[in-house]
């Protein structure tokens, strides 16, 4: 086999590896370290857009660890899903060091402490969130966990100042708690099928008891489910984000809940398929919402506000996995991309807000638009974007997910298109009380306010506005609010390739074909087919009542154009697409 | 598949210990839970290996079925390694929690305490300050700075007793 460009795909683990080893090694020179983290970060994001571009149009493909072939040695496996939380996620840490450069969040004066460890920590991370991505067995997927959550852990408690100490607490032995019961997980399923291999495992698995697949699976998700902070899981979160320097708890916020969703949205598909539970994670999703956003709503720190409705919108990503159809996935995925970029975000410009105004409490800001008219524009379209307001890219990702709960017409789906609305009201609620008091009232109407917004004049408040808020931090945040209407402008492309990305997991043929070699899917392959059709995916949503409720033909509607092989492309969808705008 | 009956009690054992432990306030035990849970995972790994076979080294005329499962004990070390990193790490975090606020106990989050003081909510059950003490060294000098801190268990029960009777008073008045 002649060398290929996807045989590249370990080096977006490797190249951050090496990177913070580099860093590392210049602990004394900061800005030699600045370099290093910042060079490394570049590539990789040139990786793996050249990985997505070649994705884009091949489908999955594995890469076989030192040519031990599958299921024996370590494979690493990028498909359409993957390759595109890669590059989303690097982009996004990638504006987020640049933002902390800015700040200068590794020398932080009032929290002094090891601060040379920042750059390498924050590279790890990196590390081991692509690792998460890229794992193409259950262990491997562990090690990428902990790699990330052990840098975390240091991130979180940067400094050492009791505020952090306190919030690192909780968050380690919360999270060392998942990890263990994610541990012994992996050892139930290597003692029931003797493999650890995601794609071994999802053939060996059907063979089992059912008893034992729902015991596997439930806990597979309850150890993902903590990860990514799920309702009755999630209360570690908004206890411990909230404390960190604001570019962490940005990069926090935007990845490491996602690398969980990620890790449930690849096992139910690959591993557990089927509506066994769906009826339970229904339930959830909806709980996660409701109570998420009444939890945000309660609050008056923004960065406490932000991370409920973090919570409260993990409630989305699992409503669309529960739908288990392909129209549903999509907008998963999709939703999983624009949530990402749209926390982050929200984080960075609630770090903005403190920074200028000093505090992040509500209670006492005011007169933020009229002082910094480029923070409100920063705050005010990721906000609107967060809430799911039209033509914004939230509002195309909810879409999805109700016409996914709408065609599918049962009570509980319908349940959860209420609440999923009901939520999305809400989370405007709690944003523009953000805009309301923060911004819009007049700083003379703040009973107590932080003294920097009293200034003598417009001219007086305008001149603190270059101090406080420096070119090097309002240009990647502002970066990031552009890439997020990207989202937006680009849906019609981008919503395409989710459908493909969520036909090739529903499939599984090629994710086993790319670990396991056509060969031995063969045998399986008509099985797998006749799974597919008959059980998770309402093949033809255009009868079953969804005619009636949601008779608008839109670019979401999936075409169902499967060739032989059963695989797809993502040029037949816009073949198919163009043809529908010609109608 | 053969298991050591043995080795399925002390997993069983550890892990009943551990999440015992790990339900407790004090961090020290919190850690030990830790420890504890993650050496009963440790078995169970090793327990799916099954019965123990010839070492996994490829002889001629041997049948498959007769070797040792290496790859358990492969997964297992990395566990190892990977829970005593977190351990040793837990251990900094309360080494520093105890320099800091003295204190070897998981506390109530503040802004929790605010948003539920802002609604009025108060259940005695939950909110009552328990003075207890858990640290034995509460008296003692402080090696970094070289002060005493002595506080007596009663004080801190009428510190926390005014507090909680404030809070009351001023739901009154707002009522």
């Amino acid at each position: 086999m002649e060398p290929n460009l996807i045989e590249f795909v370990p080096l977006a683990v490797l190249l951050p590896f090496f990177g913070a080893a580099f860093a590392f090694a210049f602990y004394r020179n900061q800005a030699t370290q600045k370099a290093i983290t910042i060079g490394t970060l570049i590539i990789t994001v040139i990786l793996e857009i050249v990985l997505l571009a070649e994705i884009w149009h091949s489908g999955a493909h594995a890469v076989n660890l030192a040519g031990w072939p599958a299921p024996f040695g370590i494979s690493m496996v990028i498909d359409r899903f993957s390759a595109l939380m890669l590059v989303v996620s690097s982009i996004i840490t990638l504006a987020v060091l640049l933002y902390a450069v800015g700040q200068g969040a590794a020398e932080e004066k009032n929290d002094a402490g090891p601060v040379s460890i920042f750059y390498p920590t924050y590279l790890i991370l990196v590390a081991g969130v692509s690792n998460a991505f890229l794992a193409g067995d259950l262990f491997n997927l562990y090690v990428g966990f902990e790699i990330f959550l052990t840098a975390s852990y240091v991130l979180l408690t940067l400094g050492g100042g009791e505020v952090r100490i306190r919030a690192g607490v909780t968050y380690v032995v919360v999270s060392i708690l998942s990890s263990m019961l994610f541990l012994i997980t992996i050892g139930l399923v290597y003692a029931a099928t003797g493999t650890v291999n995601l794609a071994d495992i999802a053939l060996k698995v059907g063979e089992l008891d059912h008893g034992v697949q729902l015991m596997l699976h439930v806990m597979l998700l309850v150890a993902f489910g903590i990860k990514a902070a799920v309702f009755p899981l999630a209360f570690w979160l908004p206890d411990s984000y909230p404390t960190a320097p604001a570019p962490v708890t940005a990069v926090f916020a935007g990845l490491l809940t996602k690398v969980g969703i990620y890790a449930m949205i690849r096992t139910e598909t690959l591993l557990f398929p089927g509506e066994r539970i769906n009826t339970a994670l229904m339930i959830v999703a909806a709980l996660t919402m409701i109570v998420g956003i009444l939890g945000a709503l309660a609050q008056a720190d923004i960065k406490r506000m932000l991370s409920f409705t973090l919570i409260s919108h993990i409630g989305y990503l699992v409503f669309g996995l529960a739908l288990s159809s392909i129209i549903g996935m999509a907008a998963t995925i999709y939703y999983v991309a624009h949530h990402i970029t749209i926390q982050t975000t929200l984080f960075l410009v609630t770090g903005l807000i403190e920074r200028r105004a000093g505090s992040s409490n509500v209670d006492r800001l005011g007169g933020l638009a009229r002082i910094s008219p480029v923070l409100a524009v920063l705050f005010f379209i990721p906000a609107m974007n967060l809430a799911g307001i039209p033509p914004f890219s939230g509002f195309v990702g909810k879409l999805g997910m109700m016409q996914g709960g709408i065609a599918e017409n049962t009570w509980i789906t319908w349940t959860l298109v209420v609440a999923s609305v009901a939520t999305s009201l809400l989370t405007l609620l709690a944003v523009a009380r953000i805009w309301a008091r923060g911004f819009w009232r007049k700083a003379e109407d703040v009973e107590n306010p932080e003294r920097i917004l009293v200034q003598k004049s417009l001219a007086h408040a305008r001149a603190a506005n270059k101090r406080l808020l420096p070119a090097t931090m309002v240009a990647p945040t502002a970066a990031l609010v552009a890439l997020s209407l990207a989202f937006t402008v680009l849906a019609g492309p981008l919503m395409n390739f989710s459908r493909a990305a969520a036909q090739d997991m529903y499939e599984r043929t090629p994710y086993l074909e790319a670990v396991l070699g056509e060969e031995r899917v063969d045998s399986v392959r008509e099985d797998l087919l006749e799974f597919t059709q008959g059980h998770i995916i309402d093949l033809d949503t255009g009868d079953d009542g969804a005619d009636e409720f949601a008779p608008v033909r839109t670019s979401l509607q999936p075409d169902m154009e499967t060739d032989v092989k059963g695989s797809t492309s993502v040029d037949e969808y816009d073949a198919a697409v163009d043809q529908g705008g010609q109608d | 598949m053969t298991i050591n009956l043995t080795l399925l009690l002390v997993m069983g054992v550890m892990f009943a210990v551990g999440i015992y432990l790990m339900l407790e306030r004090s961090l020290t035990r919190v850690l030990l839970g830790i420890i504890l849970i993650s050496n009963g995972v440790n078995l169970l790994i090793l327990q799916t290996a099954g019965r123990a076979g010839l070492s996994p080294l490829v002889r001629d005329g041997v049948a498959a079925d007769e070797y040792f499962d290496p790859l358990p004990q492969a997964l297992l070390l990395t566990a190892i390694v990977i829970a005593f990193a977190l351990v040793a790490f837990m251990l900094a975090l309360i080494y520093r929690s105890w320099v800091l606020a003295r204190q070897d106990e998981v506390t109530d989050d503040e802004e929790d305490r605010r948003v539920a003081a802002a609604v009025g909510a108060y259940d005695p059950e939950e909110d009552a300050e328990v003075g207890t003490e858990t640290s034995e060294f509460i008296d003692t000098m402080d090696p970094a700075t070289g002060s005493i801190r002595a506080v007596d268990p009663a004080e801190r029960n009428a510190e926390a007793g005014a507090e909680s009777s404030e809070a009351e008073q001023r739901k009154a008045g707002e009522s």
